[in-house]
């Protein structure tokens, strides 16, 4: 009965309006609605992120009162800053050594959760990706006061074993320590995640083939594991190599770049340039200094994507 | 348990042998991720301590690790004041706001990404990833120029508004999360939407009747992440924010508790306990979606 009603209708519909129905045939087209679907994504990428980008290389050529066109005059003034260049070695040292400890720990860690029982891995699992779950600023507010010069909890704890106090933020080679350290602690956890599902994937029948072979743990490791994780080591450190370079929060927060801008990285020494001191032409410069090396470990992420979609 | 069964079962040398080295391996594991979980959790423990003393115990010589005359005056302080609970309030509507744009921008998106072949799909998904890959320490001078010159052409103040971070949030959490939906769309297996549309269903009745239930697990991983990033993002809203009543929690922490050199611990530290408790709340109650959305995505680390 209703089909009938319904059929009817349609008939009686279509008929009446050609047009209406051209139209209704291209709105229900498949690019015409994937289009629709992707729009709203498509206008956040080319507006919120691309134009910005592009807007950055333009206003890295202005003067600081954004009156003139200077070409490369910005960035050939920042060459000749000395604070540059060591903004340059501190960036690369902090963001390769951090993701360094980070990769190692998380892979030490991942064997050790991997190696209890599966019923207990849940809770260890829980615990041990606290810092990830924290935001970032927090977490680092909890660290600038365990590093507090006068009441540090460190330096209290230390002096029962006759280690003197220590300057944690206000020396140069602690205060460059103690960022890469926090972030080390930020970051660990998240290697830790993904190893531990890379090892997980590792098929058991391959580790007994090797115990059958009379593989010691060293040639399981190098013959077995490492091989599987491979990618996910990889792609892993690339990402993480990404963020902890463009890292803003933790420096921030724990030393502002002090002392003596020894610890400023790219992007908060861009915000003190570009926002505190109002050079906006010259904190877009600095942040353009980032790109070379984020589009390097870009392309090599992308190589790897592609072959897991590949395989996949 | 399986130590004695094999005990038991193999008296051979050999299976005792590895029985034992086995028995010692979880040993020496539980030893170090006892060291580890140390290491992990010394910051949280000990904002917990220093939000349960009083400043006067704070600078006291006394054991720093231990609670003597613990109080709850810090967090009756914090929040009865009308400051922290404007940020605290702030950062839930942020929050709120950028995970429901975000799913109406991304699942959309998603689901033709990874359904519907069209001109350009395979570039525009590669783009998607690479947009996750920009850093919002790259385009935060740009942004800000961008708000400052829109005000004066418009007369509309973008500027030290708290709402306008709703519209940048999303530049962080739309590319992940459409990135994260298109792996679980696309492991949905093909006959059930085919099905669909051969009995008449439209894209949308596909995406809604079918992919959204099914996806479900998904959907939660990316609606976690989305509301954990614009929690715990600090750079965007310290450029765009200024007054006090349009700060965010995390700004609003490390600029206000700190009243010029004097640092009231007890207070701070209960601020960012009470600031990192709605992501620990959803973490604790949904962990395994949370990881499943980590390993799913590879989100930044």
């Amino acid at each position: 009965m209703a089909d009938v009603v319904v059929e009817q209708g349609r008939r009686i519909s279509s008929a009446r309006s050609r047009k209406g129905a051209g139209l209704r045939n291209v709105l229900g087209r498949k690019s015409t609605v994937a289009f629709f679907l992707t729009l709203p994504l498509i206008l956040l990428i080319v507006l919120l992120v691309l134009y910005p980008a592009f807007y950055s290389l333009y206003l890295a050529t202005l003067n600081k009162a954004m009156t003139k066109f200077v070409g490369l005059g910005n960035f050939t003034f920042l060459f000749k800053r000395e604070t540059f260049w060591m903004v340059v070695k501190q960036s690369c040292l902090f963001a390769v050594t951090a993701v360094i400890f980070k990769a190692l720990i998380g892979f030490i860690v991942a064997h050790f959760v991997h190696n209890i029982p599966g019923r207990k891995q849940r809770k260890w699992r829980g615990m041990l990706l606290v810092p990830w779950v924290i935001p970032p600023a927090m977490s680092t507010l909890a660290w600038l006061w365990l590093f507090d010069p006068s009441y540090s909890a460190f330096n209290y704890t230390l002096s029962f074993f006759g280690v003197g106090p220590i300057p944690w933020l206000g020396d140069t080679f602690w205060a460059r320590f103690s960022v890469i350290l926090v972030n080390v602690w930020y970051g660990a956890p998240f290697f830790l995640i993904m190893y531990l599902a890379a090892l997980k994937s590792v098929p058991d029948q391959l580790y007994e083939a090797a115990a059958i072979d009379g593989a010691n743990w060293w040639q399981k490791m190098w013959y077995v594991t490492l091989p599987m994780m491979r990618n996910i080591i990889a792609i892993t450190t690339l990402f993480s190599l990404i963020v902890t370079f463009a890292n803003f929060d933790i420096v921030r927060i724990l030393t502002s770049g002090g002392p003596l801008d020894t610890t400023h990285l790219f992007a908060t020494w861009a915000f003190q340039v570009g926002i505190q001191s109002s050079d906006i032409p010259l904190g877009a410069c600095v942040s353009l200094f980032m790109v070379p090396i984020l589009a390097v470990a870009a392309v090599f992420i992308l190589r790897d994507v592609n072959k897991r979609g590949n395989e996949a | 348990m399986s130590t004695l069964a094999i005990d038991k079962a193999g008296p051979t040398r050999k299976l005792r042998s590895m029985s034992r080295d086995r028995a010692w391996a979880l040993r020496w594991s539980y030893f170090f991720l006892i060291l580890f979980a140390i290491f992990f959790l010394t910051p949280p423990v000990y904002m917990l301590i220093t939000s349960l003393k009083s400043s006067a115990e704070i600078s006291a010589a006394t054991n720093p690790w231990w609670v003597f005359h613990p109080t709850l005056s810090n967090y009756v302080e914090l929040l009865t004041s009308n400051q922290f609970l404007r940020f605290f309030w702030n950062s839930s509507i942020i929050s709120i706001v950028v995970v429901i744009v975000t799913m109406l921008i991304s699942i959309p998106a998603a689901f033709a990404l990874a359904r519907m072949k069209f001109w350009g799909s395979a570039t525009l998904a590669t783009g998607v990833f690479l947009t996750y890959l920009i850093p919002d320490s790259l385009l935060f001078i740009p942004l800000f120029k961008m708000l400052a010159v829109i005000q004066e052409f418009t007369g509309i103040t973008l500027l030290n508004r708290w709402y306008v971070l709703v519209f940048i949030y999303p530049t962080l959490t739309v590319p992940f999360c459409t990135w994260i939906m298109i792996g679980y769309f696309a492991s949905i297996p093909k006959e059930l939407d085919e099905a669909a549309l051969i009995d008449g269903a439209s894209w949308l009745q596909t995406l809604t009747r079918i992919f959204i239930p099914v996806a479900l697990p998904g959907l939660i991983a990316a609606t976690i992440f989305a509301f954990t990033v614009s929690w715990a993002q600090f750079l965007y809203p310290l450029v765009f924010t200024t007054s006090i009543d349009q700060l965010v929690l995390p700004v609003g922490i490390t600029t206000t508790l700190i009243k010029g050199d004097v640092f009231n611990w007890g207070q701070i530290m209960t601020g960012a306990l009470l600031g990192a408790a709605p992501p620990l709340v959803i973490y604790a109650f949904l962990m395994d979606y949370y990881i499943a959305g980590l390993t799913a995505g590879a989100t930044k680390g």
